[in-house]
């Protein structure tokens, strides 16, 4: 026990001797959620569009001021004519164009309808549909402006409550994401990087024939980075709470326990990596590309699960971020207990225990 | 000359004996641009939906039936309480619950109008707005056919006013959201694999002394410089290559501009993340630090590229710090370029900005490279 | 041996802050003397053979090493000189022939004389058998003596060898100072440091270096004479107690 204290001594030694790193392993997390809670938004708001308004009379000249006057658009540029259209879009700053049609106003009156064309640049389906959705919006609030008098019957009003997140901030979404992918990349790359550095270094062969058991130069080696990561998700909650007004609905303690439960998932698959690469080049590279996008992508991070094909709703099984990102959500903003949450919970233990079991095999065949 | 030849040669040859990173170089990207392309979508379909009927009439039953007839809600699913609803909620069984009170029937028909509760789990706000759009449009459409049934005979004596308006989606008439991302999501493998490459190149010859043996030669500093990020660039450029002949093959995305300015582009762009990376390497001294300093820039590259999330919706500042974000650059070029055909002048604020950018990182990296400490 | 001095150091300092790693130290070495470069280690050894082989800037003091100056021509003495350092340094993952290759493409030498040179160099050695193999798989010994070789296939004037028999064992230490002698005597200047007291009497001249300073300098029969002992080892011991 007294040679493991030392070994673990030793790790965090070589840890925070190298300033550079440590200032990245703290300064990162910090910098990255401040960045995305201020920052990274997929709400759509001040898109650049440009007029053609063919008629210009008082009906088009109060859609144009109700439209300048929402924070969703930005009147960047009048135009004359259709052929500039093309232009524009492909300069990339205009995101849409609203094409009023001769005479709006006199057809609004005798024909009772009259027409605006929405030309969007729809490379970007989201920011596309969204735009329409929006002016569709405008529209009709304006149409029940000028058709006051005209009440209609039998109307179902629907009444929605936005629950766990009434203000539709998407901090909410990003904080969960991003504390997963850094202690997700953290733990995994750094493990795996540490481990397979001593084995390139020939280091690790001298600490396999000293009295120290494998299994304890593996925790040793394993132990500083829990520290480190749980600091990590200190540092990140108490951001999130404090400048994000994040609230925490559910159980500290839960959420403490769930995310040591999540930094041991993910050294687990750091030793795995650890196991399979000779050199920290390949740990490397395993852990930053094969790891990045898919827990950026498929955790629900960003996109919803539930709206990507089959095939990969199943494949998102596998990536343990997903997992957790439910759990701290559910903690977090449901404000839920273990009772809801311990499918997730066991699917991470079974994940750990999988990759435990998987590195010590993938160990033993080497050293026959 | 002669002299980069050599060390070109090496470089290759020591890429290409590495048989456990061939497959993380070449395969893996791949298999990202095939797989994750489908995952990145905003779309928001089959909604997990429930609903409470507490009425049980025509109405109600009509009502559920809509819900069930739209493409976009999926799962539906029956619950006899509230608690039972909410605890679905909460589980995450649900995420849109439709509440329908006793007497809705008696009561819409009595008052002309009721109101009807529904509940959107709003974590993803941006799902939850769009999920509200759904709803509130199907249950317009709704009114429109109660209207109807309800009224049979009630005239309109003034018609009302109507503003139409005739979407046009141009470039992307479907709406497809993989012609968007696979482009961009090609841009990002291109960059992660380039960047990562260079980053550890230098600092892996000098953790095992060879970067030492280098420095007592009389090799120039430019050349050795040149003929280490020479083959990253090819894997650069191969891999762009590759990696649009799959967008064509596999998703079928467009490629209405020039190719041989997407070449122009990229070659350019490559030797910013190459110079980047030198860089990095020249300011660590462990390929660790090195991945980790990468790492930390990807990442924010990644997300502040306007590549998952748009950087017109960023507050002021956060759009200003973009334009250092060489990915954004890119993301924007390649999408012009292969989704709208834009042409040399079109994206030339683009390409100025990269090849100053390009100037500044080399330079950088060159002049941070010492053989003498 | 000739007396043109291809190496002349006078009084070159190296500062880290406070700490005087090398202590305006002088000497001068002559066109294809051995000379050895003895101490103890963090006596400045290593920090004054990185001034002379320009990849460290002198904080004060002079040298010359093939006639160029260490301030201003660095990337000149570059050319003239061959260096091995104390870390193996040719690439573990290309074969033999592709480092001789590569080591001599930088060096400018052209495909024929490479080719020439790897063949000669291979058979030389006895490494015909292995000239394809990865250099990661050769044992310790055949590395050194390989890694010397390509540290003198542009013909240098001056090699730098830093503790080149470190970790090896006596045969192969045996035939590595043959093939400094055989280097020497076709002119090639040799300047070794070593920890191994035994190797210090195969050299012309030898200097032993104490906390930054060249304490004695000459051939190890005066030494051995001048500090009145049997074997070069007293005289160090001698020195570094003299020092503490």
């Amino acid at each position: 026990m007294k040679r493991f204290k030392g070994f673990i001594t030793k790790e965090f030694y070589h840890i925070f001797r190298d300033k550079r790193s440590l200032f990245i392993l703290f300064g990162m997390p910090i910098a990255q959620i401040m960045l995305f809670g201020f920052a990274i938004t997929n709400e759509i708001n001040n898109v650049d569009i440009a007029i053609l308004d063919h008629a210009k009379d008082i009906n088009t000249t109060e859609i144009i001021n109700k439209i300048s006057a929402s924070k969703h658009f930005n009147i960047n540029q009048y135009i004359e004519k259709e052929s500039d259209i093309e232009a524009i879009f492909k300069k990339g700053k205009i995101k849409a164009v609203l094409n009023f049609e001769n005479d709006f106003s006199k057809k609004l009156v005798k024909e009772h309808q009259a027409s605006i064309q929405l030309i969007t640049d729809a490379t970007d389906p989201n920011t596309a549909n969204t735009i329409s959705n929006y002016l569709n919006a405008i529209l009709i609030q304006y149409q029940k402006e000028i058709n006051q008098d005209i009440t209609l019957n039998y109307q179902i009003i629907p009444q929605t409550r936005m629950v766990f997140n009434p203000e539709l901030k998407s901090v909410y979404m990003f904080v969960p994401g991003v504390m997963t992918i850094i202690l997700m990349l953290v733990s995994a790359m750094m493990t795996s990087i540490s481990i397979t550095k001593e084995k390139e270094l020939g280091t690790m062969e001298i600490l396999l024939v000293s009295p120290i058991k494998p299994i304890q130069v593996i925790v040793g080696k394993v132990f500083p980075y829990i520290f480190l990561s749980i600091i990590n998700a200190i540092i990140i909650v108490t951001l999130s709470l404090f400048i994000f007004k994040m609230p925490i609905q559910g159980s500290i303690l839960l959420l403490g326990l769930e995310s040591v439960l999540f930094i041991i998932t993910a050294l687990s698959l750091g030793i795995l990596i650890s196991t399979i690469s000779e050199t920290q080049q390949t740990a490397m590279m395993i852990s930053l590309m094969g790891l990045m996008l898919p827990v950026i992508l498929l955790s629900g991070f960003i996109f919803p699960i539930s709206s990507m094909p089959l095939p990969l709703q199943l494949i998102s099984n596998i990536i343990p971020a997903k997992w957790f990102i439910i759990i701290i959500k559910g903690i977090m903003l449901k404000g839920v207990g273990i009772q809801f949450i311990w499918k997730e919970t066991l699917i991470l233990i079974g994940m750990t225990v999988f990759f435990i079991v998987l590195s010590v095999k993938n160990y033993k065949i080497r050293l026959e | 000359m002669k002299t980069i030849l050599y060390i070109i040669q090496k470089e290759f040859k020591q890429i290409f004996r590495n048989k456990g990173m061939l497959p993380i170089i070449f395969v893996m990207p791949i298999m990202q641009l095939i797989i994750l392309s489908n995952a990145a979508t905003f779309e928001v379909n089959h909604i997990k939906f429930g609903y409470i009927d507490q009425d049980h009439s025509s109405t109600s039953r009509a009502l559920i039936e809509t819900f069930n007839a739209s493409s976009y809600f999926n799962v539906i699913r029956h619950y006899p309480s509230e608690n039972l609803a909410s605890s679905a909620i909460l589980r995450g069984d649900i995420d849109v619950l439709l509440n329908i009170p006793l007497y809705f029937e008696r009561d819409l028909q009595k008052d002309q109008y009721n109101t009807l509760g529904i509940t959107i789990n709003a974590i993803d706000g941006a799902a939850a707005g769009v999920e509200n759009v759904y709803v509130t449009q199907l249950i317009q459409r709704f009114n429109t056919r109660l209207k109807v049934e309800l009224t049979q005979t009630s005239d309109q004596f003034v018609q009302p006013e109507i503003i139409e308006t005739i979407p046009l989606f141009w470039y992307n008439e479907t709406l497809n959201y993989k012609t968007y991302m696979v482009p961009g999501i090609l841009v990002l493998l291109v960059t992660m694999i380039t960047l990562f490459l260079s980053g550890m190149n230098i600092v892996r010859e000098k953790e095992i002394g060879t970067l030492e043996q280098i420095n007592v030669t009389p090799i120039k500093k430019n050349q050795f410089i040149i003929g280490k990020l020479f083959p990253f660039w090819v894997i650069g450029m191969g891999l762009l290559t590759v990696g649009l002949v799959l967008a064509r093959l596999i998703f079928n995305i467009p490629f209405l501009g020039s190719l041989p300015l997407l070449y122009l582009y990229t070659s350019i762009y490559i030797l910013v993340v190459l110079g980047m990376g030198l860089f990095i390497s020249n300011f660590t001294d462990t390929q660790q630090q090195a991945m980790f300093i990468s790492w930390f820039f990807v990442v924010i590259f990644i997300l502040m590229s306007g590549l998952f999330t748009p950087i017109d919706s960023m507050p002021k500042w956060a759009q200003h710090l973009t334009e250092f974000n060489p990915v954004k650059y890119f993301v924007e070029v390649i999408r012009m370029v292969m989704l709208k055909g834009s042409g040399f002048s079109d994206i030339l604020p683009n390409l100025l900005k990269t090849t100053l950018y390009a100037l500044i990182m080399n330079g950088l990296a060159v002049w941070s490279y010492k053989k003498t400490n | 041996m000739s007396n043109e001095n291809v190496i002349q150091v006078e009084r070159l300092t190296k500062t880290f802050g406070n700490f005087t790693a090398v202590n305006a130290i002088s000497f001068e070495v002559k066109k294809g003397e051995i000379f050895g470069f003895l101490g103890a280690n963090g006596a400045g050894k290593t920090t004054a053979m990185k001034m002379l082989i320009g990849i460290s800037k002198p904080t004060s003091g002079e040298a010359t090493i093939a006639g160029f100056d260490v301030y201003k021509h660095a990337e000149d003495i570059k050319k003239n000189i061959g260096y091995m350092s104390q870390k193996f340094a040719l690439y573990d993952d290309l074969t033999v022939k592709e480092n001789i290759a590569f080591f001599g493409g930088i060096y400018g030498l052209s495909r024929k004389i490479i080719k020439e040179k790897s063949k000669h160099l291979i058979e030389e050695l006895g490494l015909v058998d292995v000239a394809n193999k990865l250099v990661g798989a050769l044992p310790l010994g055949w590395k050194q003596k390989l890694s010397f070789s390509v540290s003198l296939l542009h013909n240098p004037k001056i090699v730098f060898l830093d503790e080149p028999t470190g970790g090896v064992d006596p045969i192969t230490r045996r035939q590595f100072w043959e093939m400094i002698y055989k280097a020497a005597n076709q002119g090639t200047t040799v300047f070794v440091t070593t920890h191994y007291m035994d190797e210090a009497e195969y050299c012309d001249r030898v200097s032993i270096m104490v906390n930054g300073k060249i304490e004695a300098l000459d051939t190890p029969k005066k030494l051995k004479a001048q500090f009145k002992v049997e074997h070069m080892n007293d005289v160090f011991l001698k020195l570094a107690r003299h020092t503490e």
